[in-house]
């Protein structure tokens, strides 16, 4: 007998996904475009969460918000490359080491 | 379902926010359209329809919850509204004589600060978790590019660029905490979460959306440990940029934090109380510490301003209606404050240009015997010394905190703020008696009247708009209890 695929399955999946998401911003050294990945994971991850509950519960709401957050997606990693090409125009890396001019 | 719609009239509580995105569209046609440069007028049709909004929410007001619940105008909202626009049509003015310095010379610049605007509207207004981000993500996406604006400098793109990394993940960080709360509670409307917690026991899926929906909003009020990218945004954007950074977003933040905690985590005030009070303390104390060794007078004012964040939060931490007026108060008078100590740093112009370093002030006093009055007026006042407008702010937020019993919190609060002296005290210093190393250049008229005003509100806080702004501020925090 093949096991159901719950909702726990679900939010677990959700929840790796968004743990990758996180310690794929801080860990890289590499590259930001891999930071922008990582943070469309992180809205897939929230995404997946949304859709499960809202499967699980009978409640429409939760998919109303997963399209919202994909449109709000798009326009994020639009600004975000935006943003990406103007600072390789002044700088001409994209290395995350070299995103250094000021400390914090 | 049957539309609610009916007529223009049903939406009144939402006419400001619609003013201002019919006004960010026509601004950008005329923008677009218009042949010669246009960004000097365009700049002076925002600031008149800020000013316009800014009369509706106070002169006309129109309370009432609309778009089935989602939305919510209230006294709070409108009090929380009119420091906003004060603090977007103070940014603009000071933009004005230094634009083409500070690379602001296009018409997209207050075109932008009006969407951004409109997103801190909205969040203040939200009433439900979907109306929340798309809020917040109307204003932290204008901000991006704001921060940014000054393509070719290396400083600012950084600056940018940091502002979006870490404004995603908070974004994210926020995002995933109300999926939580969704799924566990069944809800996106603040005051049903609230009302599905009542009723449901405590359980940990609900305590994690809490705690990942304050991460999300810690990062935007830039509160410790989550302030990271504050020192490097403050710096690195343009000097009129960051006093909008400072002002405006910081007040709409701390407006959604305390809707969110107060509408939809009323049932677990314990739970939400220990976030708040760690995350105060946090910021209080580190932002005192870390300040002492900046050389940049930006960046020190942005490790103020997690500090002042850090206060603010004590009077939320409370947890009572006073402490909401605290903290409405000490927000107003922070805002003045911060426009008035950026207006004295934009005013800081040698022959080389605008200089931005504790060092250059010296000798200010001989130079520009106003400006160094003034600056160190804001500096006195931000540190909380009687009778300036912030000791006023301090007082009514510990003023809260012990009457909650938080004693401990408000002794270290008060440490931090005698910390805090320290380094603000170091700029009037500098100023006063240090040799002069350069001239100064006389600051445009606008500053000055800009000055002049925020350090006449500043000094004669007690006896002008003292009794007046906390009267208001006691019904703004009344409507949410």
């Amino acid at each position: 007998m093949t096991p159901v695929i719950g909702l726990g399955h679900f939010l677990t999946v959700a929840a790796i996904l968004f743990t990758i998401g996180v310690f794929g911003i801080f860990l890289n050294r590499k590259n930001v475009i891999i930071i922008l990945m990582s943070v469309e994971l992180i809205l897939l991850a929230v995404n997946i969460n949304f859709v499960a509950f809202s499967a699980h519960l009978g409640d429409l709401v939760g998919q109303v918000f997963a399209l919202l957050i994909l449109t709000v997606a798009a326009a994020e990693a639009a600004i975000g490359l935006a943003i990406l090409v103007i600072f390789f125009r002044n700088r001409g890396s994209i290395a995350v080491d070299d995103v250094n001019m000021m400390k914090g | 379902m049957v539309s609610e719609f009916a007529g223009f009239a049903s939406l009144a509580p939402a006419y400001p926010e619609l003013l201002l995105a019919l006004g960010a569209l026509v601004l950008l046609l005329m923008g677009v359209l218009a042949k010669k440069e246009s960004a000097p007028w365009i700049t002076g049709i925002t600031i008149g329809l800020l000013i316009g909004v800014g009369v509706l929410i106070v002169a006309a007001p129109s309370e009432g919850v609309i778009f089935a619940g989602g939305y919510i105008n209230d006294g709070f909202a409108r009090f929380m509204k009119a420091l906003v626009v004060a603090g977007s049509v103070f940014a603009l003015i000071l933009a004005v004589s230094n634009a083409e310095a500070h690379g602001l010379n296009k018409f997209e610049y207050p075109v932008l600060v009006v969407l951004a605007t409109l997103g801190m509207f909205m969040m203040i207004s939200a009433n439900d978790l979907m109306n929340l981000y798309v809020g917040l993500e109307l204003q932290s996406l204008a901000l991006y590019v704001v921060a940014a604006f000054k393509r070719d400098s290396s400083k600012a793109t950084e600056a940018g660029l940091k502002y979006f990394v870490l404004g995603a993940l908070s974004s994210g960080m926020l995002l995933y905490g109300a999926s939580l709360l969704y799924g566990f509670t069944g809800h996106t409307q603040l005051n049903e979460i609230a009302q599905a917690i009542a009723l449901g026991d405590r359980n940990a899926g609900v305590i994690f959306g809490l705690v990942f929906v304050l991460a999300g909003l810690a990062f935007k009020i830039s509160a410790v440990p989550f302030h990271m990218w504050t020192p490097d945004v403050y710096e690195g954007a343009p000097t009129p940029v960051t006093a909008f950074f400072a002002s405006a977003p910081k007040v709409a933040a701390m407006a959604l934090v305390i809707r969110v905690v107060f509408d939809a985590f009323e049932p677990i005030a314990q739970d939400w109380q220990q976030v708040v009070i760690f995350i105060s303390i946090a910021s209080m104390v580190l932002a005192s510490f870390a300040a002492i060794g900046q050389k940049n007078l930006k960046r020190l004012l942005a490790y103020s301003s997690i500090g002042h964040v850090g206060f603010a939060l004590v009077g939320l931490s409370a947890g009572s209606l006073v402490g909401v007026e605290g903290v409405a108060i000490y927000m107003a008078i922070y805002v003045a404050m911060t426009i008035g100590t950026f207006a004295c740093i934009l005013a800081l112009r040698n022959e080389d240009g605008y200089v931005e370093t504790i060092d250059d002030l010296a000798g200010l006093a001989q130079n520009r015997p106003f400006v160094a009055a003034m600056l160190a007026v804001f500096m006195f006042s931000l540190v909380g010394l009687p009778p300036l407008a912030g000791f006023f702010a301090k007082w009514q937020v510990f003023l809260a905190a012990v009457e909650a019993q938080l004693f401990i919190l408000a002794v270290i609060g008060m440490l931090a703020s005698a910390v805090s002296a320290f380094y603000y005290l170091r700029v009037v210093k500098v100023m006063y008696f240090d040799e002069p190393t350069q001239t100064f250049a006389l600051p445009a008229i606008e500053l000055r009247v800009v000055i002049a005003l925020t350090g006449f509100l500043v000094i004669t806080y007690y006896f002008t708009i003292g009794a007046p702004l906390s009267q208001w501020a006691h019904t703004a925090a009344g409507s949410l209890f």
